[in-house]
């Protein structure tokens, strides 16, 4: 009632939404859109990593080596050499080809995981969200066990538990995500199962699996998918790290984290080269990062006003 | 704009107060436009408007209480100093000492992790420089004026351990604590049930004029205006659009919207009578219609409303910005008395 | 056509028993919330929403509901919704008992009786355009998607906004009365014979107040509605009843029509209460406090008239018995149309003078 009783009334108050009767109408999605195409960082960010997709599509066509290939004569070449223009690494291997064929791996394994824990863990946080009571309580408390694990670790114990390789690798990542998820999608959907419209529909007559198809899923999707797409970034360096510990993807399989790894002795005779790998991670990862912060900002209509 | 006409110095005064809210990506509003008016001690003045009308933001921009990209221009004096020109740390001192405030939710307003005593304690030794004890003292007296009841145990309680009434007395009682010459009350009354409202009513009513300090009340709510205000301002769309004692704007309503907001407040002798109302709804202060911001609702708008409403004062101390009072105001001029 | 004809057409072809037969009676329902702690979330204390509330709406009336926060309104309107469960208490809806064997169904009874919330935003999914907002509930009862979008379309001609402007658009580009309007839409989608307006018009500027109040006149006029008012404003309150239930504490302290509660109120709750209104004369502003102290906690009410411990006129043996509703102690004085009070001291219901103690 009062005009600023709190910063989101203001921040409605600011951007004109105390009252808007002369808007165009609207659909949510232009209107995300429309956030977030003046959102400059968040374009760049998503065009680098589009290059960076693309870079793994076509790695074929984008280099004529063999990613496998060396060559005793050619190895640890700087950056600038005639053919190889990003260097070569200790065995000999193009390292441009090394790094867009190892695109492939990074990308699939970090983001394979985040997609089964967003499945897995979203499933479980919407009926544990929904549903509340006792399956909402066992639910969150199996979670808190996982909780009780640094995520390192846990992703170290299940891949040395179910041997290395990088399906193996995988499957442990997505145990550490499938907690986070939960929480998220659980509180979420606690928070909109109160609010009057889900009441309201009740007492319309629907159903409750009406109220979660409807209701419920769209207005969770959104958040849960935001946290997913930040979960990437952490998840493409962990299995790097998993790799780097040797416990991921085994040589010579082109990998970015075992890339870094095998090129850690080389770090004194070519510094630059053997930063490649890592600098790889680090833009995508960032990437991922900003991304998620972009749209989340983007898809905030304010869900609770 | 409304002159007052004590000839004391005022205690508080604002002249053309503006605030504009400018963001990336947003379009510049203009929140509060040009707000005036003077205010001896010992007296209150209620501005009424609704959600959007920039209310609240004014009180806001005389605190110094809004975020950083709020520009604020114009000027306000309080006991001659004009606080929008302050050092922050002058203006610090000046908040909770000559001048206080209180809001709408006092959980808000209020720190959850320290008692009522000691909050209001602190207040005291940081603008007087007291000792603790003398302060606590001060701050159970305090309590008592509020009529809050065992006083002497509230003082340990956390904010969340009162009922609401009990909550907006405290926070009241922490405005009080260094006896401020202004207090500025944003809604106090808003969220309470309405037989707590009228107690919080009267006890501002009374420690206002035992201590004849000048009020400035915020309010949506015109019975609310009427139990308390000497004065009132009536805004619309960041624009006083009329100004008078209680009296006069509450009978003689002079501007449109002031005799529409009137005539839509629901009272039992309405009933079976189809309610008079304000077609639309307010404007969105992004898109604010050209000249009088009142047109396109007013019923009596005619096509000298596209420019600059003027600005007329038809009696001492009142003003009504709108071309039918100016009409109004010249004919009475003509009329030899 | 003749008169009874006329009167009879008027009917709706759902009514059962008749104009005479209440539309809903409530009675004996009550609500009491556990509140858990400790460490074996064991229950430590009982929060007394509703107890032992008794009403009836009749057909084709408003009947107001007014109390101060915690007096159980908002959770007797959930009751009624079957939004949860009442612990007891019989709810009956034009003459078939809600839930009993013989009587009406849960899915049945929210076709007819339907809810509009005080939130406008909330009420409404940020994700779906007006006009599926509305058509959601006349879907999920079966009709086509075609069908239930013309519908909505004319619901919102009905509550005065444009399909063509705003079928397409979303909560957050709407203010709060154009949103209050689509609710109000959508609460009508099924034909309901009976509409809970819980705190409907509270959030609301009081220019657009006056507007959607007008509409519900309008509308309830044109559909044969019947109102159940929830409201802690006393004036709006006064002006769309045709009779009044006070509440307090979750418990009903008096009823009956709006002109003898306003204008001759009985039990010492009401009549402070509408003394706390602000008179909207500055000539007349409140002097005397109508009542002090806040209303005590729902959680370990007071035994016995639970009005007690604020009353005035307070007696040792209202703290033994619970006072039953009844007539006014002074009915035959002209008093009568259904006004009932529960408080049991005769110079309390006749509001004389208390001489203070110095």
């Amino acid at each position: 009632m009062s005009d600023i009783a709190n910063p989101d009334a203001l921040a409605a108050l600011v951007s004109g939404q105390a009252a808007m009767p002369a808007q165009p109408a609207t659909g949510y999605w232009s209107a995300v859109w429309r956030r977030l195409r003046r959102d400059p960082v968040t374009i760049l960010v998503t065009l680098v990593m589009l290059a960076i997709v693309l870079m793994a599509v076509f790695a074929p066509w984008l280099t004529s080596y063999d990613p496998y290939a060396g060559s005793v004569l050619r190895r640890l070449k700087p950056i600038g050499t005639p053919g190889h223009w990003l260097g070569t690494d200790e065995t000999g291997r193009d390292l441009w080809t090394r790094l867009a064929y190892g695109a492939r791996l990074s990308l699939l394994a970090g983001i394979a995981p985040v997609l089964a824990a967003l499945m897995v863990g979203g499933l479980l946080g919407v009926v544990a969200g929904f549903m509340g009571g006792l399956v909402g309580t066992l639910i969150m408390r199996t979670m808190d066990v996982f909780y009780a694990f640094p995520s390192i670790l846990l992703a170290i114990a299940i891949c040395g538990l179910l041997g290395n390789g990088l399906t193996n690798s995988m499957i442990a990542l997505s145990v550490v995500f499938i907690p986070p998820m939960v929480r998220i999608a659980e509180t979420v959907t606690t928070q909109t199962r109160h609010l009057d419209f889900v009441e309201a529909a009740r007492a319309s007559g629907t159903t409750t699996l009406q109220i979660i198809r409807h209701h419920v899923l769209s207005n969770v999707l959104g958040p849960i998918l935001v946290y997913a797409t930040s979960l990437i970034s952490l998840s493409i360096i962990l299995s790097a790290g998993l790799s780097f510990l040797g416990l991921g993807v085994t040589p010579p399989e082109p990998e970015w984290g075992l890339m870094l790894n095998s090129l850690r002795q080389a770090i004194y005779v070519q510094p630059y080269v053997a930063a490649l790998p890592g600098l790889m991670i680090f833009i995508t990862s960032m990437c991922f990062n900003l991304m998620s912060d972009g749209f989340r900002s983007a898809m905030d209509v304010r869900l609770s006003k | 704009m409304s002159p007052d006409a004590t000839p004391a110095t005022p205690a508080i005064e604002a002249t053309g107060l503006t605030v504009r809210f400018r963001r990336r990506g947003e379009p510049e509003i203009c929140a509060v436009n040009g707000v005036g008016f003077a205010l001896a001690r010992g007296q209150v003045m209620t501005i009424l408007g609704e959600s959007g009308s920039g209310k609240s933001v004014s009180l806001k921009a005389v605190m110094g209480l809004l975020p950083p990209f709020a520009k604020v221009e114009g000027q306000v004096r309080i006991g001659g100093r004009d606080v929008l020109s302050l050092p922050p740390a002058e203006l610090a001192k000046l908040r909770g000492g000559q001048v206080s405030m209180i809001f709408q939710e006092p959980m808000a307003a209020m720190d959850p992790v320290y008692t009522i005593g000691d909050q209001i304690a602190e207040t005291i030794v940081q603008h007087e420089g007291t000792d603790r004890a003398t302060a606590m003292a001060r701050a159970k007296r305090l309590l008592d004026r509020v009529a809050i009841p065992s006083a002497a145990r509230r003082l340990k309680n956390y904010p969340h351990e009162m009922s609401g009434g009990m909550r907006q007395r405290a926070m009241i009682a922490l405005a009080l604590a260094c006896s401020p010459s202004v207090l500025l009350a944003d809604e106090p009354t808003t969220a309470l049930d309405v037989t707590v409202q009228i107690q919080i009513l009267m006890l501002l009513r009374e420690l206002q004029s035992e201590l004849g300090m000048a009020v400035v009340f915020v309010t949506h709510d015109v019975g609310v205006a009427a139990e308390i205000s000497d004065r009132i301002a009536v805004m619309y769309a960041g624009r006083f659009v009329e100004a008078g004692t209680v009296r006069e704007v509450m009978r003689t309503p002079q501007h449109p919207y002031t005799r529409g907001l009137l005539a839509s407040t629901v009272h039992g002798g309405m009933r079976r009578q189809e309610l008079r109302t304000i077609p639309g709804n307010p404007p969105s202060l992004a898109a604010l219609p050209a000249g009088c911001h009142f047109r396109p609702r007013c019923p009596e708008a005619v096509s000298r409303c596209m420019e600059e409403p003027p600005v007329v004062s038809p009696r001492p101390g009142a003003m009504v910005r709108c071309v039918h009072a100016e009409r109004a105001a010249r004919a009475a001029d003509a009329v030899p008395a | 056509m003749s008169a009874a004809l006329q009167q009879h057409a008027a009917l709706d072809p759902r009514d059962r028993g008749g104009p005479a037969q209440p539309l809903l009676a409530v009675s004996g329902l009550r609500k009491h919330f556990p509140i858990r702690g400790g460490l074996l979330n064991r229950q430590v204390a009982t929060v007394q929403a509703v107890d032992d509330v008794s009403f009836s709406v009749a057909k084709g009336e408003t009947l107001g509901v007014v109390g101060e926060s915690g007096c159980g309104k908002s959770t007797t309107a959930r009751l009624l919704m079957q939004l949860m469960r009442p612990d007891a208490g019989s709810i009956v809806f034009d003459g078939d008992e809600v839930g009993a064997q013989d009587g009406i169904g849960v899915q049945d009874l929210r076709r007819q009786m339907q809810m509009v919330f005080q939130d406008s935003y909330s009420s409404l999914n940020p994700r779906l355009a007006m006009v599926d907002s509305i058509a959601y509930a006349p879907r999920m009862h079966g009709l086509p998607a075609r069908q239930a979008t013309q519908r909505a379309e004319e619901l919102l001609m009905q509550v005065g906004l444009n399909p063509a402007l705003f079928a397409r658009r979303y909560p957050h580009e709407l203010s709060g009365g154009q949103r209050q309007r689509v609710n109000i839409a959508r609460a009508l989608a099924l034909e309901p014979r009976l509409v809970i307006l819980d705190e409907a018009v509270s959030a609301l500027d009081k220019s657009v107040e006056a507007q959607v109040l007008n509409l519900l006149a309008e509308l309830k006029a044109r559909l044969n509605l019947t109102y159940l008012f929830i409201s802690h404003d006393l004036n709006v309150v006064e002006y769309i009843s045709d009779r009044v239930l006070v509440m307090y504490l979750g418990r009903v302290v008096e009823a009956g029509p709006v002109e003898q509660i306003y204008g001759r109120p009985r039990h010492p709750y009401t009549r402070a209460l509408l003394a706390s209104k602000p008179t909207l004369d500055p000539d007349r502003r409140t002097t005397v406090l109508p009542l002090a102290g806040d209303p005590p906690n729902p959680i370990n009410p007071p035994s016995g008239c639970r009005f007690r411990t604020r009353c005035p006129y307070a007696q040792p043996r209202c703290a033994e018995v619970v006072p039953p509703l009844g007539p006014p102690m002074d009915a035959l004085s002209g008093a009568g149309g259904g006004h009932i009070v529960a408080c049991i001291v005769p110079e309390a219901q006749a509001g004389t003078e208390i001489r203070h103690v110095a």
